[in-house]
């Protein structure tokens, strides 16, 4: 390993971590705007032009805030759970090309931090890994509300990487390749390429998955509202609940870019108006995501249950079948 | 009249029972009702309903410190003291009748015969802390000369600053500028009251 590639390894991670820091805080803003907007509201205006500084007052606030560790916790599991789940919401970006490769003074770069063969495998295997943040932090917590909140997380979280993996099993086979980049030049001919015509239950189950897999409504049950309190991060304060919130935010953007990259074709042929297109798609998830918060509403654990367990599970298992078939006929 | 009439509680004769199905007791009609309810297509009628919000911008805040809400000429908040637009003197004769009627005892004044033996106030003091603005005050007010007005932000630091009776009292400088607001409210006169005045009929 030659100390130019580990050098720009250390660049690419930086900016990695800088830019989806960053945009974590911005999708806090943006969140907090679409949903003021949905519901007929101005949503935060007062600090900066159009509220655009709340970001910041609000990584003051997280920042200074009093580092409390109640008694009765264990303590060293329970200051460590929220960097599990923001160090693995960042490591499963190691295997996402965001943007095609471009030429730099003569200099080729590939911005993706790792281009492994096992990518996809490594992504959803890094991002159920985050799980424990969750739910070490919430059975740390010495909290009855955390520890049930903890393990509704973790039974959710399980029973969807079962949708998650089967979902994309059918793509996986057709593409024949783990790479995000083999997924991504599978489909650079063009719309008609994309992996969404071809499979278009996989595309549904898997973002339905991802719902879950990033605890957003309406399968917001990892922090549920109805029990006014905030599940298994009930007992944190400051910097450590806004790593579970940085974590929570970088995961849906991450998961917005597998989306994208698996079924629609991520950045096509590499070109500029793709590379912008990719943003465009990422943009449309991450939307969703919000848009779905304003218009849905929760379900029950229950229901949630049943829905992968009866319903999403046969259909990506029938799923797989029918594309073995149709590729082995 | 029959006592059915009363008994019918409806507002309007519109109502009607909304046909809710029966739930299905076997495992063929939960099927088909969850298939049914997936290919409705009622998700996608909460996210129009959103969007359409969300493009129509039809705000509804208030930014509160900086926009208000117009208040009503009847909302009982601080009180003011009024002057006599002529002359620019108080109103407050010191009758005496605000303090007597005041239920939490808030109001207190002290009175003394001036040089040109004249009845005047000389201490004059609304305890708002302990106000509980049931407007009796202004109401039995002879004078009009307190009332309420729409200063309704009256929260403070300091016990001191409830009593404070130059507060209340409109500043000369802007009794001169015509800017002293009259009380719309109970009690005040009513518009065109001149016109209907009549002369007092003295030939009995």
């Amino acid at each position: 390993m030659d100390m130019a590639y580990l050098i720009e390894t250390i660049v690419k991670i930086v900016v990695i971590m800088l830019i989806f820091s960053a945009l974590a805080g911005l999708g806090t803003y943006f969140e907090r705007k679409v949903l003021a907007f949905m519901q007929r509201r101005l949503g935060p205006m007062s600090v900066g032009p159009y509220g655009l500084l709340q970001v910041a007052a609000d990584g003051i606030k997280l920042f200074t805030k009093e580092d409390i560790i109640p008694t009765n916790v264990v303590a060293p599991i329970f200051k460590f759970a929220p960097v599990i789940t923001a160090a693995t919401a960042f490591m499963a970006a190691a295997a996402i090309p965001f943007w095609p490769q471009f030429t730099v003074f003569g200099y080729t770069v590939h911005p993706i931090v790792a281009d492994t063969e096992i990518g996809l495998l490594y992504v959803l295997a890094v991002m159920a890994i985050g799980l424990y943040g969750l739910l070490l932090g919430g059975m740390a917590s010495a909290n009855k509300f955390s520890l049930i909140s903890a393990a509704r997380t973790s039974a959710i979280f399980i029973s969807y990487e079962v949708v998650t993996g089967l979902s994309l099993l059918a793509p996986i086979m057709i593409v024949g390749s783990f790479s995000l980049i083999d997924f991504n030049n599978y489909q650079a001919g063009g719309i008609t390429h994309w992996l969404v015509w071809t499979q278009p239950v996989a595309f549904i189950l898997f973002w339905i998955a991802a719902f879950a897999e990033t605890g957003r409504t309406p399968f917001h049950l990892i922090a549920n509202d109805h029990e006014i309190i905030d599940g298994f991060g009930t007992e944190y304060s400051g910097m450590r609940w806004g790593l579970f919130f940085i974590g929570e935010y970088a995961n849906m953007f991450f998961i917005s870019f597998v989306i994208a990259l698996v079924f629609l074709g991520g950045f096509g042929d590499g070109g500029l108006m793709g590379a912008l297109a990719l943003i465009a798609k990422v943009s449309f998830f991450f939307f969703f995501f919000l848009w779905t918060r304003a218009a849905w509403p929760d379900v029950r654990p229950d229901q949630l249950m049943w829905l992968c367990w009866k319903v999403l599970m046969p259909l990506a298992v029938i799923n797989v079948v029918v594309t073995g078939l149709v590729m082995m006929f | 009249m029959s006592i059915e009439q009363f008994k019918n509680r409806n507002v309007s004769d519109d109502y009607f029972l909304v046909d809710i199905e029966d739930y299905p007791t076997d495992g063929w009609g939960q099927f088909k009702r969850v298939v049914k309810r997936t290919f409705k297509g009622e998700l996608f009628v909460g996210l129009w309903v959103v969007l359409r919000e969300m493009i129509k911008f039809d705000i509804h805040t208030v930014q509160y410190p900086k926009e208000k809400m117009p208040i009503g000429p009847r909302y009982r908040a601080v009180h003011e003291m009024k002057r006599l637009w002529e002359s620019g003197t108080e109103r407050c004769i010191g009758c005496g009748l605000c303090e007597k009627i005041c239920i939490s005892n808030c109001i207190r004044m002290e009175t003394k015969i001036d040089e040109n033996s004249r009845k005047e106030v000389s201490e004059y003091s609304i305890n708002l802390g302990r106000c509980i603005f049931c407007g009796y005050c202004a109401e039995v007010c002879p004078e009009l000369a307190i009332t309420h007005g729409a200063r309704y932000e009256n929260a403070s630091e300091q016990r001191a600053h409830f009593v404070m009776y130059e507060d209340m009292l409109t500043p000369i400088d802007m009794l001169k500028a015509g800017q002293q607001q009259e009380f719309e409210g109970f009690g005040a006169i009513t518009p065109h009251e001149d016109e209907r005045v009549k002369k007092t009929p003295l030939a009995y």
